[in-house]
Protein backbone atom coordinates (compact mmCIF):
# COMPACT_ATOMS: atom_id res chain seq x y z
CA UNK A 1 0.00 0.00 0.00
CA UNK A 2 2.49 2.59 -0.69
CA UNK A 3 0.98 5.85 -2.88
CA UNK A 4 3.00 8.41 -5.01
CA UNK A 5 3.01 12.06 -3.80
CA UNK A 6 4.31 15.40 -3.01
CA UNK A 7 8.21 15.79 -2.02
CA UNK A 8 9.92 19.14 -1.76
CA UNK A 9 11.92 18.96 -4.65
CA UNK A 10 12.91 22.88 -3.74
CA UNK A 11 12.04 24.42 -7.44
CA UNK A 12 10.03 27.67 -9.07
CA UNK A 13 7.29 25.61 -8.95
CA UNK A 14 7.36 24.36 -5.48
CA UNK A 15 7.73 27.82 -4.48
CA UNK A 16 4.16 28.56 -6.25
CA UNK A 17 1.31 28.54 -3.98
CA UNK A 18 -1.27 26.42 -3.95
CA UNK A 19 -3.82 28.70 -4.56
CA UNK A 20 -2.55 29.75 -8.18
CA UNK A 21 -1.42 25.72 -9.15
CA UNK A 22 -4.91 25.07 -8.65
CA UNK A 23 -6.54 28.06 -10.40
CA UNK A 24 -4.12 26.85 -13.27
CA UNK A 25 -4.84 23.37 -13.40
CA UNK A 26 -8.94 23.88 -13.09
CA UNK A 27 -8.32 26.69 -15.93
CA UNK A 28 -6.32 24.41 -18.20
CA UNK A 29 -8.92 21.59 -17.26
CA UNK A 30 -12.06 23.56 -17.90
CA UNK A 31 -10.68 25.21 -21.26
CA UNK A 32 -9.28 22.00 -22.91
CA UNK A 33 -12.79 20.40 -22.43
CA UNK A 34 -14.69 23.49 -24.21
CA UNK A 35 -12.77 23.24 -27.30
CA UNK A 36 -12.01 20.69 -30.23
CA UNK A 37 -9.84 22.70 -31.51
CA UNK A 38 -6.07 20.57 -32.03
CA UNK A 39 -3.48 23.24 -32.05
CA UNK A 40 -4.59 24.62 -28.74
CA UNK A 41 -5.19 21.68 -27.07
CA UNK A 42 -1.50 21.05 -28.24
CA UNK A 43 -0.83 24.54 -26.69
CA UNK A 44 -2.08 23.44 -23.36
CA UNK A 45 0.22 20.19 -23.47
CA UNK A 46 2.81 21.82 -24.18
CA UNK A 47 2.07 24.41 -21.79
CA UNK A 48 1.53 22.03 -18.85
CA UNK A 49 4.56 20.12 -19.88
CA UNK A 50 6.82 22.85 -19.81
CA UNK A 51 6.12 23.33 -16.06
CA UNK A 52 6.79 19.65 -16.01
CA UNK A 53 10.36 20.00 -16.73
CA UNK A 54 10.56 23.16 -14.45
CA UNK A 55 9.19 21.07 -11.67
CA UNK A 56 12.17 18.60 -11.88
CA UNK A 57 9.53 15.71 -12.00
CA UNK A 58 11.81 12.45 -12.69
CA UNK A 59 10.14 10.51 -15.54
CA UNK A 60 11.16 7.10 -13.17
CA UNK A 61 8.27 8.30 -10.92
CA UNK A 62 5.54 8.09 -13.46
CA UNK A 63 6.61 5.70 -15.57
CA UNK A 64 4.25 2.96 -14.29
CA UNK A 65 1.44 6.00 -15.04
CA UNK A 66 2.25 6.64 -18.01
CA UNK A 67 2.11 3.26 -18.88
CA UNK A 68 -0.92 2.78 -17.50
CA UNK A 69 -2.59 5.99 -19.41
CA UNK A 70 -1.30 4.97 -22.66
CA UNK A 71 -2.66 1.42 -22.32
CA UNK A 72 -6.21 3.24 -21.11
CA UNK A 73 -5.95 5.63 -24.32
CA UNK A 74 -5.64 2.51 -26.63
CA UNK A 75 -8.04 0.45 -25.00
CA UNK A 76 -10.94 3.71 -25.34
CA UNK A 77 -9.34 4.68 -28.88
CA UNK A 78 -10.33 0.91 -30.28
CA UNK A 79 -13.42 1.34 -28.20
CA UNK A 80 -14.50 4.29 -29.96
CA UNK A 81 -13.41 2.64 -33.64
CA UNK A 82 -15.82 -0.22 -33.11
CA UNK A 83 -18.50 1.76 -31.63
CA UNK A 84 -18.87 4.23 -34.26
CA UNK A 85 -16.02 4.43 -37.16
CA UNK A 86 -17.88 6.95 -38.88
CA UNK A 87 -17.92 9.63 -35.72
CA UNK A 88 -15.56 11.58 -37.51
CA UNK A 89 -16.91 11.92 -40.94
CA UNK A 90 -20.41 12.71 -38.69
CA UNK A 91 -18.35 15.43 -37.08
CA UNK A 92 -16.10 16.80 -39.86
CA UNK A 93 -18.76 16.65 -42.64
CA UNK A 94 -16.19 14.76 -44.94
CA UNK A 95 -15.05 11.43 -46.12
CA UNK A 96 -11.35 10.27 -46.74
CA UNK A 97 -11.13 6.65 -47.22
CA UNK A 98 -7.54 5.34 -46.26
CA UNK A 99 -8.71 1.37 -46.01
CA UNK A 100 -11.64 -0.54 -46.14
CA UNK A 101 -11.88 -3.22 -43.83
CA UNK A 102 -15.30 -4.76 -43.88
CA UNK A 103 -18.90 -3.03 -44.71
CA UNK A 104 -19.09 -1.17 -41.34
CA UNK A 105 -15.20 -0.53 -40.51
CA UNK A 106 -13.59 2.03 -42.56
CA UNK A 107 -10.77 3.58 -41.72
CA UNK A 108 -11.05 7.51 -42.45
CA UNK A 109 -8.85 10.62 -42.49
CA UNK A 110 -11.47 12.00 -40.59
CA UNK A 111 -11.78 9.22 -37.82
CA UNK A 112 -8.02 9.36 -37.53
CA UNK A 113 -8.36 13.01 -36.72
CA UNK A 114 -10.99 12.57 -34.27
CA UNK A 115 -9.69 10.22 -32.44
CA UNK A 116 -6.26 11.84 -32.60
CA UNK A 117 -8.48 14.84 -31.06
CA UNK A 118 -10.34 12.71 -27.86
CA UNK A 119 -7.13 11.49 -27.06
CA UNK A 120 -5.23 15.00 -27.28
CA UNK A 121 -8.46 15.77 -24.87
CA UNK A 122 -8.21 13.07 -22.37
CA UNK A 123 -3.98 13.40 -22.35
CA UNK A 124 -3.95 17.48 -22.21
CA UNK A 125 -5.20 17.28 -18.03
CA UNK A 126 -2.55 15.00 -17.32
CA UNK A 127 0.60 16.47 -17.23
CA UNK A 128 -1.05 19.61 -15.25
CA UNK A 129 -2.59 17.17 -12.90
CA UNK A 130 0.46 15.71 -11.99
CA UNK A 131 2.28 18.81 -11.42
CA UNK A 132 -0.02 20.04 -9.10
CA UNK A 133 -0.11 16.93 -7.04
CA UNK A 134 3.34 16.26 -6.73
CA UNK A 135 4.36 19.88 -6.09
CA UNK A 136 1.82 20.64 -3.68
CA UNK A 137 2.19 20.55 0.27
CA UNK A 138 -1.60 19.08 1.46
CA UNK A 139 -0.95 21.14 4.33
CA UNK A 140 -1.23 24.10 2.03
CA UNK A 141 -4.49 22.40 0.36
CA UNK A 142 -6.86 24.10 2.56
CA UNK A 143 -5.72 27.57 2.85
CA UNK A 144 -5.96 27.14 -1.31
CA UNK A 145 -9.16 26.76 -1.93
CA UNK A 146 -10.24 28.99 0.94
CA UNK A 147 -7.96 31.87 -0.85
CA UNK A 148 -9.97 30.92 -4.42
CA UNK A 149 -13.18 31.30 -2.88
CA UNK A 150 -14.30 28.17 -1.67
CA UNK A 151 -15.88 28.23 1.77
CA UNK A 152 -13.25 27.60 4.77
CA UNK A 153 -15.71 24.81 6.08
CA UNK A 154 -15.54 22.56 3.09
CA UNK A 155 -11.66 23.95 2.66
CA UNK A 156 -11.25 22.42 5.94
CA UNK A 157 -12.82 19.09 5.19
CA UNK A 158 -10.40 18.72 1.87
CA UNK A 159 -7.66 19.21 4.29
CA UNK A 160 -9.07 16.90 7.01
CA UNK A 161 -9.89 13.95 4.71
CA UNK A 162 -6.28 13.83 3.39
CA UNK A 163 -5.03 14.12 6.88
CA UNK A 164 -6.98 11.37 7.27
CA UNK A 165 -6.37 9.34 4.69
CA UNK A 166 -2.70 7.50 5.79
CA UNK A 167 -5.45 6.75 9.27
CA UNK A 168 -8.18 4.99 7.18
CA UNK A 169 -5.39 3.34 5.15
CA UNK A 170 -3.56 2.24 8.87
CA UNK A 171 -7.53 1.01 9.91
CA UNK A 172 -7.72 -0.84 6.79
CA UNK A 173 -4.57 -2.77 6.89
CA UNK A 174 -4.82 -3.73 10.55
CA UNK A 175 -8.98 -4.55 10.56
CA UNK A 176 -7.35 -6.79 7.26
CA UNK A 177 -4.60 -8.41 9.42
CA UNK A 178 -6.73 -9.15 12.49
CA UNK A 179 -9.25 -11.51 10.49
CA UNK A 180 -6.68 -12.88 8.41
CA UNK A 181 -5.40 -14.19 11.75
CA UNK A 182 -8.84 -15.47 12.42
CA UNK A 183 -8.45 -17.17 9.42
CA UNK A 184 -10.36 -14.61 6.39
CA UNK A 185 -8.72 -15.36 3.07
CA UNK A 186 -8.67 -12.44 1.11
CA UNK A 187 -5.68 -12.89 -1.24
CA UNK A 188 -5.36 -14.09 -5.01
CA UNK A 189 -5.81 -17.28 -4.30
CA UNK A 190 -9.70 -17.08 -2.41
CA UNK A 191 -12.20 -17.21 -4.80
CA UNK A 192 -14.12 -14.17 -5.56
CA UNK A 193 -16.85 -14.78 -3.52
CA UNK A 194 -14.85 -15.55 -0.48
CA UNK A 195 -12.80 -12.91 -1.26
CA UNK A 196 -15.66 -10.24 -1.49
CA UNK A 197 -16.98 -11.49 1.70
CA UNK A 198 -13.66 -11.35 3.19
CA UNK A 199 -13.39 -7.94 2.22
CA UNK A 200 -16.52 -6.85 3.74
CA UNK A 201 -15.49 -8.53 7.10
CA UNK A 202 -13.07 -5.87 7.05
CA UNK A 203 -15.25 -2.76 5.44
CA UNK A 204 -18.14 -3.14 8.27
CA UNK A 205 -15.33 -2.88 11.51
CA UNK A 206 -13.29 0.07 9.43
CA UNK A 207 -16.84 2.14 8.80
CA UNK A 208 -18.17 1.96 12.28
CA UNK A 209 -15.13 2.66 13.85
CA UNK A 210 -14.54 5.46 11.69
CA UNK A 211 -18.40 6.54 12.37
CA UNK A 212 -16.94 6.76 16.26
CA UNK A 213 -14.45 8.80 14.68
CA UNK A 214 -16.32 11.16 13.30
CA UNK A 215 -18.37 11.84 16.42
CA UNK A 216 -15.05 12.49 18.93
CA UNK A 217 -13.18 14.80 15.92
CA UNK A 218 -16.27 16.84 15.74
CA UNK A 219 -16.93 17.21 19.25
CA UNK A 220 -12.89 18.67 20.02
CA UNK A 221 -13.77 20.69 17.59
CA UNK A 222 -16.78 22.22 18.61
CA UNK A 223 -15.38 22.57 21.77
CA UNK A 224 -12.79 24.56 20.51
CA UNK A 225 -15.17 27.12 18.59
CA UNK A 226 -14.99 25.71 14.75
CA UNK A 227 -17.45 27.48 12.66
CA UNK A 228 -18.11 30.50 15.05
CA UNK A 229 -16.65 33.13 12.39
CA UNK A 230 -17.68 34.26 9.32
CA UNK A 231 -13.63 33.91 8.67
CA UNK A 232 -10.74 31.90 9.72
CA UNK A 233 -6.93 31.78 9.65
CA UNK A 234 -4.68 29.03 8.54
CA UNK A 235 -1.23 27.98 9.48
CA UNK A 236 0.35 27.38 5.80
CA UNK A 237 -1.11 30.35 3.83
CA UNK A 238 1.60 32.16 2.61
CA UNK A 239 1.79 35.39 0.25
CA UNK A 240 2.56 35.28 -3.63
CA UNK A 241 5.17 35.87 -5.35
CA UNK A 242 5.75 36.98 -8.94
CA UNK A 243 5.70 33.59 -10.55
CA UNK A 244 2.02 33.13 -9.12
CA UNK A 245 0.83 35.97 -10.97
CA UNK A 246 2.42 34.55 -14.37
CA UNK A 247 0.57 31.36 -13.59
CA UNK A 248 -2.59 33.20 -12.79
CA UNK A 249 -2.47 35.40 -16.08
CA UNK A 250 -1.28 31.69 -17.97
CA UNK A 251 -4.49 30.93 -16.26
CA UNK A 252 -6.80 33.49 -17.68
CA UNK A 253 -5.36 33.24 -21.08
CA UNK A 254 -6.17 29.77 -21.30
CA UNK A 255 -9.68 29.97 -21.16
CA UNK A 256 -9.72 33.53 -23.41
CA UNK A 257 -7.77 31.79 -25.79
CA UNK A 258 -9.90 28.40 -25.79
CA UNK A 259 -13.43 30.69 -25.80
CA UNK A 260 -12.24 32.39 -28.81
CA UNK A 261 -10.93 29.40 -30.87
CA UNK A 262 -15.03 28.59 -30.43
CA UNK A 263 -15.44 32.09 -32.09
CA UNK A 264 -12.54 31.14 -34.70
CA UNK A 265 -13.97 28.10 -35.82
CA UNK A 266 -17.62 28.84 -35.62
CA UNK A 267 -18.09 25.92 -33.54
CA UNK A 268 -15.81 23.68 -31.11
CA UNK A 269 -14.43 21.62 -33.73
CA UNK A 270 -11.32 23.05 -35.98
CA UNK A 271 -11.90 21.61 -39.35
CA UNK A 272 -8.86 21.56 -41.57
CA UNK A 273 -11.02 19.34 -44.25
CA UNK A 274 -12.69 22.56 -45.53
CA UNK B 1 -28.27 26.81 4.52
CA UNK B 2 -26.66 24.40 7.29
CA UNK B 3 -23.54 22.68 7.18
CA UNK B 4 -22.80 21.29 10.86
CA UNK B 5 -19.29 20.45 12.27
CA UNK B 6 -20.82 17.10 12.45
CA UNK B 7 -21.27 17.26 8.77
CA UNK B 8 -17.65 18.91 8.23
CA UNK B 9 -16.36 16.29 9.99
CA UNK B 10 -18.44 13.58 8.31
CA UNK B 11 -17.54 14.76 4.58
CA UNK B 12 -13.69 14.20 5.41
CA UNK B 13 -13.54 11.16 7.07
CA UNK B 14 -16.04 9.54 3.75
CA UNK B 15 -13.67 11.11 1.42
CA UNK B 16 -11.17 9.41 3.27
CA UNK B 17 -12.75 6.02 3.37
CA UNK B 18 -13.82 6.92 -0.46
CA UNK B 19 -10.11 7.42 -1.17
CA UNK B 20 -8.62 4.17 0.64
CA UNK B 21 -11.45 1.86 -1.19
CA UNK B 22 -11.23 2.87 -4.85
CA UNK B 23 -7.37 3.63 -4.93
CA UNK B 24 -6.20 0.40 -2.76
CA UNK B 25 -9.02 -2.26 -2.36
CA UNK B 26 -9.91 -3.50 -6.11
CA UNK B 27 -11.42 -6.82 -6.81
CA UNK B 28 -10.47 -7.96 -10.50
CA UNK B 29 -12.89 -9.64 -12.09
CA UNK B 30 -12.46 -9.01 -15.62
CA UNK B 31 -9.40 -7.33 -18.31
CA UNK B 32 -9.73 -3.80 -17.22
CA UNK B 33 -12.85 -4.02 -15.11
CA UNK B 34 -12.77 -4.41 -11.25
CA UNK B 35 -15.37 -4.51 -8.73
CA UNK B 36 -14.32 -1.74 -5.77
CA UNK B 37 -17.00 -0.44 -2.86
CA UNK B 38 -16.51 3.11 -2.52
CA UNK B 39 -20.15 3.89 -3.73
CA UNK B 40 -21.31 1.37 -0.98
CA UNK B 41 -19.78 3.57 1.36
CA UNK B 42 -20.78 7.07 -0.31
CA UNK B 43 -24.64 6.02 -0.33
CA UNK B 44 -24.36 4.63 2.99
CA UNK B 45 -22.96 8.29 4.47
CA UNK B 46 -25.22 10.26 2.70
CA UNK B 47 -28.35 8.57 3.90
CA UNK B 48 -26.59 9.04 7.14
CA UNK B 49 -25.62 12.65 7.15
CA UNK B 50 -27.50 14.50 4.16
CA UNK B 51 -27.59 15.17 0.29
CA UNK B 52 -25.22 18.09 0.95
CA UNK B 53 -22.25 15.79 2.65
CA UNK B 54 -22.60 13.48 0.21
CA UNK B 55 -22.24 15.43 -2.96
CA UNK B 56 -18.90 16.64 -1.38
CA UNK B 57 -18.02 13.15 -0.83
CA UNK B 58 -18.10 12.26 -4.00
CA UNK B 59 -16.44 15.21 -5.15
CA UNK B 60 -13.45 15.45 -3.26
CA UNK B 61 -13.23 11.62 -2.87
CA UNK B 62 -13.49 11.08 -6.51
CA UNK B 63 -10.86 14.03 -7.39
CA UNK B 64 -8.21 12.73 -4.81
CA UNK B 65 -8.61 9.33 -6.24
CA UNK B 66 -8.00 10.71 -9.71
CA UNK B 67 -5.20 12.69 -8.58
CA UNK B 68 -3.47 10.12 -6.71
CA UNK B 69 -3.90 7.76 -9.37
CA UNK B 70 -2.08 10.07 -11.33
CA UNK B 71 -4.12 10.00 -14.78
CA UNK B 72 -5.72 13.32 -14.78
CA UNK B 73 -9.04 14.21 -13.82
CA UNK B 74 -11.99 12.99 -15.33
CA UNK B 75 -14.92 15.86 -14.40
CA UNK B 76 -17.15 13.80 -16.23
CA UNK B 77 -17.50 10.56 -13.91
CA UNK B 78 -16.19 13.35 -10.88
CA UNK B 79 -19.53 15.05 -11.45
CA UNK B 80 -21.17 12.03 -11.88
CA UNK B 81 -20.01 10.56 -8.01
CA UNK B 82 -20.82 14.12 -7.21
CA UNK B 83 -24.49 13.51 -8.23
CA UNK B 84 -24.68 9.65 -6.99
CA UNK B 85 -23.66 11.38 -3.37
CA UNK B 86 -25.80 14.32 -3.69
CA UNK B 87 -29.28 12.16 -4.90
CA UNK B 88 -28.48 9.52 -2.56
CA UNK B 89 -29.18 12.08 0.38
CA UNK B 90 -32.46 12.28 -0.23
CA UNK B 91 -33.65 8.92 -0.69
CA UNK B 92 -34.18 8.05 3.50
CA UNK B 93 -34.42 10.60 5.82
CA UNK B 94 -31.17 11.61 7.52
CA UNK B 95 -32.81 12.29 10.40
CA UNK B 96 -34.72 8.91 10.92
CA UNK B 97 -31.71 7.03 10.14
CA UNK B 98 -29.84 8.86 12.93
CA UNK B 99 -32.82 8.50 15.28
CA UNK B 100 -32.72 4.88 14.63
CA UNK B 101 -36.07 4.53 13.86
CA UNK B 102 -35.47 3.46 9.89
CA UNK B 103 -38.15 0.56 9.21
CA UNK B 104 -37.58 -2.12 7.01
CA UNK B 105 -39.85 0.11 4.14
CA UNK B 106 -36.75 2.21 4.35
CA UNK B 107 -34.81 0.14 3.44
CA UNK B 108 -36.53 -1.20 0.52
CA UNK B 109 -36.72 2.42 -0.23
CA UNK B 110 -33.32 2.96 -0.04
CA UNK B 111 -32.84 -0.18 -2.36
CA UNK B 112 -35.21 1.57 -5.08
CA UNK B 113 -33.92 4.99 -4.41
CA UNK B 114 -30.22 3.77 -5.66
CA UNK B 115 -31.44 2.44 -8.52
CA UNK B 116 -33.09 5.47 -9.57
CA UNK B 117 -30.00 7.72 -8.56
CA UNK B 118 -27.36 5.27 -10.41
CA UNK B 119 -29.65 5.03 -13.20
CA UNK B 120 -29.35 8.91 -13.20
CA UNK B 121 -25.94 9.37 -12.43
CA UNK B 122 -24.25 6.34 -14.97
CA UNK B 123 -27.26 6.06 -17.56
CA UNK B 124 -27.63 10.06 -18.27
CA UNK B 125 -25.02 12.26 -16.32
CA UNK B 126 -21.82 10.65 -17.05
CA UNK B 127 -22.49 9.71 -20.55
CA UNK B 128 -24.12 12.77 -21.36
CA UNK B 129 -21.49 14.72 -19.86
CA UNK B 130 -18.82 12.50 -22.09
CA UNK B 131 -20.97 13.29 -24.84
CA UNK B 132 -20.81 16.72 -24.37
CA UNK B 133 -17.23 17.19 -23.23
CA UNK B 134 -15.42 14.79 -25.47
CA UNK B 135 -17.82 14.70 -28.33
CA UNK B 136 -17.85 10.36 -27.41
CA UNK B 137 -20.17 8.32 -29.62
CA UNK B 138 -23.38 8.00 -27.89
CA UNK B 139 -23.80 4.23 -27.97
CA UNK B 140 -20.21 3.37 -26.26
CA UNK B 141 -20.57 5.89 -23.20
CA UNK B 142 -24.03 4.63 -22.98
CA UNK B 143 -22.90 0.34 -22.54
CA UNK B 144 -19.68 2.19 -20.57
CA UNK B 145 -21.98 3.71 -18.36
CA UNK B 146 -24.17 0.82 -17.93
CA UNK B 147 -21.95 -1.53 -17.34
CA UNK B 148 -20.61 0.91 -14.36
CA UNK B 149 -23.67 1.86 -13.30
CA UNK B 150 -24.82 -1.95 -12.88
CA UNK B 151 -21.91 -2.97 -10.89
CA UNK B 152 -22.33 0.25 -8.57
CA UNK B 153 -25.82 -0.25 -7.88
CA UNK B 154 -25.49 -3.68 -7.19
CA UNK B 155 -22.71 -3.12 -4.41
CA UNK B 156 -25.24 0.01 -2.46
CA UNK B 157 -27.92 -2.08 -2.71
CA UNK B 158 -26.63 -5.35 -1.04
CA UNK B 159 -23.54 -3.84 1.30
CA UNK B 160 -25.19 0.33 1.65
CA UNK B 161 -28.11 -1.71 2.85
CA UNK B 162 -26.55 -3.91 5.16
CA UNK B 163 -24.30 -1.13 6.33
CA UNK B 164 -27.53 1.06 6.86
CA UNK B 165 -29.40 -1.80 8.42
CA UNK B 166 -26.65 -2.15 10.97
CA UNK B 167 -26.28 1.62 11.84
CA UNK B 168 -29.85 1.66 12.70
CA UNK B 169 -29.28 -0.90 15.09
CA UNK B 170 -26.31 0.93 16.92
CA UNK B 171 -28.33 4.22 17.66
CA UNK B 172 -30.43 4.43 20.33
CA UNK B 173 -34.16 5.50 19.70
CA UNK B 174 -35.66 8.47 20.86
CA UNK B 175 -37.89 8.08 23.44
CA UNK B 176 -36.49 4.67 24.45
CA UNK B 177 -34.17 4.08 28.06
CA UNK B 178 -32.67 1.14 27.06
Amino acid sequence: MTSFGYIPRKTIVDEMSGASKIFLTLAMSISAMITFDTRFLLLVIAVSISLFIMAKISFKEIKAILVFIFVFLLINNIAIFLFAPEQGVLIYGTRNELLRISERYTITVQQLYYQMNVTLKYFSIVPIALVFFLTTDPAEFAWSLNTLGVSYKIAYAVSLALRYIPEVQRNYRDISQAQQARGVDISKKAPIKARLKGVLTILFPLVFSSLDRIEQISNAMEMRGFGREKKRTWYSGRSFISYDYIVAVIAILCIGLSVYTIVLNNGRFYNPFI
Amino acid sequence: MKYSIKQVVATAIGSAIFFVLARFVSIPIFANTYLTLQYAVLGFFAAVFGPFCGLLIGLIGHTLTDLAFGWGIWWSWVIASAVVGFLSGFVVKSKKAEEGALEKSDLVRFIFGSLLVHGISWGLVAPGLDIAIYAEPANKVFIQGLIAGAGNFVFTAVIGTALLAAYAKTRVKTGSLG
